[in-house]
């Protein structure tokens, strides 16, 4: 297919998808500073070793690990549908998500099946959670850029409604453990879909708003326009998915590549970025936003009357048989994925995430040398990661 | 999409010598897999990138086998001496026998490619190491996908695959002086990772020997 647009890797020298060495130039010396764990613009406790000379930036080492748990080994300690409420920790700003990638591998290991009106509603709640994970995420981009406490706190208004969304049909704002494996944990009543339908009514009206209050914002534009630049053959080489890899211009949306669930029953467009930076990766977010709004409005109006389980799924005794399974979804953040080997037994043998946050991180240093200290702020922010996700 | 059996036979058409053998997943996944001998791995790796456009590496992770001993019935025939009716005879018996064996373990890492190109896959390929204490090099496939550079440094960390070829090989989750690999299976957590040895015992005898030092130099504050 030509559409995706990149060059692919082949008779490039070798080292092409290493980042530079970079030599400081003039006289002075080195700076070295540790940014982080606790620097507000991280995100939680993340560290970047950053060596400076002057204000220009020309090594950049990440370093995990303040917040590893070792959740892939709790795991392989209990049984399948106990590692559920776990994957709600991983990403905590996406938790449905996280409960999606699971169960769906999970049925890709045994052939379960979702009944039709489950998979409406995880539809439904997954591009809520995408809406509110963009927006907040564009917030926090803003916030990182100096302008502390409007737009983030226009984006946390909106999430709040998605949140009490989200309470009302499973009794969490965000640990929800929603998921089973063959559907869903309950059925969301006539009273919650008015509801959901009042919420996403609403939400247009605040897309706009954004739109009109930061898309052609002087300082935004002046700050993020040319930084950060992630050419597409490198992106795709790394590894980075999602909304970062669409702002580089490449056609990749696994809702659409894979059409999991019923995602090819909708009408929905991916944006493309054309210039790499960190203002494409804010404005595809923004056109993300909009099209998820187009998704929920089709699910909601389409979404049939049904069970929400499947009647043969086995929730005691649950022991799929030998072999193993990768399934993973468009999450908000990237390609979330779950690699499970299965012996027979109750636990899962092996039980792997792949995680869309620590995996665009391997392309930072590419996207920061040569930039300032200050923009180093602004590129972190434009991946939008969260750390329960990155060092698991 | 081909099928593995496809491009096992694509790939050793293209590698001579690639020895490349399929692994059947009996789960309805589907999802078979390609075991690569860790010599070629490599010259195949970047096959599979530059001509069947798997230009994406989505996943890579470590398994651990650990040696497991296993325990057969076989029918043994042998010949016994036996004296029938005063006559000393080779008789055949056939006898049933308790064998057990210990079938030595290894650690496998497990990649997972996508096409970004031709939106295929998954193609998923393995490979082993000899075994699980002083051979536990492959090559690392970082110089052909990039993707894999933090995740296989993860492996090292947790399942202590040591990859030849990779620009940065250090741990990535667990501290540096940390010794074990925790998602090994038989790893042992110790009982307190956060154990260091105060200076009580030292202090406490500092403080005897200098009190007895003042008593017998007959001096105020040699105290209680």
């Amino acid at each position: 297919m030509s559409g995706s647009g990149f060059v692919q890797a082949k008779d490039k020298p070798e080292g092409w998808n290493r980042p530079p060495v970079m030599e400081p130039d003039g006289e002075g010396e080195l700076l070295e500073v540790a940014m982080g764990p606790h620097h507000p613009s991280t995100h939680g406790v993340f560290r970047m070793d950053v060596a400076l000379d002057g204000e220009r930036v020309i090594r950049l080492k990440p370093v995990f690990g303040y917040l590893h748990r070792n959740h892939e080994k709790l795991g392989e300690g209990m049984s399948y549908l106990g590692s559920m409420p776990f994957t709600d920790r991983l990403d905590y700003i996406c938790p449905i998500t996280n409960n999606w990638a699971y169960a769906l591998a999970v049925e890709k290991l045994t052939g379960q099946e979702v009944p039709e009106r489950a998979e409406y509603l995880r539809v439904i709640l997954g591009e809520l959670t995408r809406f509110q994970n963009h927006a907040s995420s564009i917030g926090f981009l803003i916030q990182e850029m100096g302008a502390s406490g409007t737009p983030l706190m226009y984006a946390f208004r909106e999430r709040e409604k998605i949140l009490d969304l989200f309470e009302a049909l499973t009794g969490a704002r965000m640990m929800v453990n929603y998921m089973r494996f063959g559907g869903c944990r309950v059925d969301a009543s006539a009273a919650w879909m008015d509801a959901a339908r009042k919420v996403v009514a609403a939400l247009p009206g605040f897309v706009d708003e954004m739109d009109r209050l930061l898309s052609t914002n002087e300082i935004l534009m002046a700050r993020t326009q040319g930084i950060g630049i992630l050419r597409p053959e490198l992106a795709v080489n790394a590894g980075v998915t999602g909304p970062m890899l669409r702002a580089s211009g490449v056609n990749y949306d696994i809702r659409k590549v894979d059409g999991y669930g019923i995602y090819n029953r909708f009408n929905f467009r991916v944006p493309l970025g054309d210039h790499w930076d960190v203002y494409d990766r804010y404005m595809i977010r923004l056109l993300e936003m909009r099209e998820s709004i187009g998704i929920l409005e089709q699910a909601l109006k389409d979404i049939p009357a049904g069970p929400v389980m499947d009647p043969k799924a086995k929730l005691r005794g649950f022991r799929p048989k030998p072999g193993e399974a990768y399934g993973r979804i468009e999450a908000p953040k990237g390609e979330l994925g779950f690699y499970l080997i299965s012996d027979g037994g109750p636990n899962p043998y092996r039980y792997r995430i792949r995680p869309p946050s620590l995996i665009n991180l391997t392309v930072l240093e590419d996207m920061a040398l040569g930039e300032n200290v200050a923009d180093v702020v602004l590129i972190f922010g434009s991946v939008d990661i969260v750390l329960g996700e990155v060092d698991r | 999409m081909k099928t593995v059996e496809e491009i096992k036979s694509a790939i050793e058409a293209a590698v001579p010598g690639a020895g490349v053998e399929i692994v059947p997943n009996p789960s309805v996944s589907g999802q078979h897999s390609l075991r690569l001998a860790p010599s070629h791995a490599i010259a195949v790796a970047t096959y599979l990138r530059d001509e069947l456009l798997f230009d994406y590496l989505s996943n890579a992770t470590g398994v651990d086998w650990p040696d497991k001993e296993v325990t057969e019935k076989v029918k043994v025939t042998r010949t016994v001496t036996k004296t029938v009716d005063g006559v000393e005879k080779a008789v055949e018996e056939t006898v049933e026998e308790t064998r057990r064996r210990v079938q030595p373990g290894c650690l496998e890492a497990v990649y997972h490619l996508y096409s970004v190109a031709k939106n295929e896959g998954p193609l998923v390929i393995r490979m082993r190491t000899g075994n699980r204490t002083d051979q536990v090099e492959l090559p690392s496939l970082t110089p052909v996908w990039r993707s894999a550079e933090f995740q296989e440094r993860e492996i090292f960390d947790l399942f202590g695959i040591v990859f030849t070829g990779h620009p940065d090989l250090r741990r990535l989750l667990m501290w540096n002086n940390f010794k074990d690999h925790p998602m090994r299976r038989d790893y042992v957590e110790p009982d307190d990772f956060e154990y260091e040895p105060t200076a009580h015992d030292e202090v406490l005898k500092r403080a005897q020997a200098h009190r007895a030092e003042a008593e017998a130099a007959g001096r105020e504050g040699a105290g209680a």
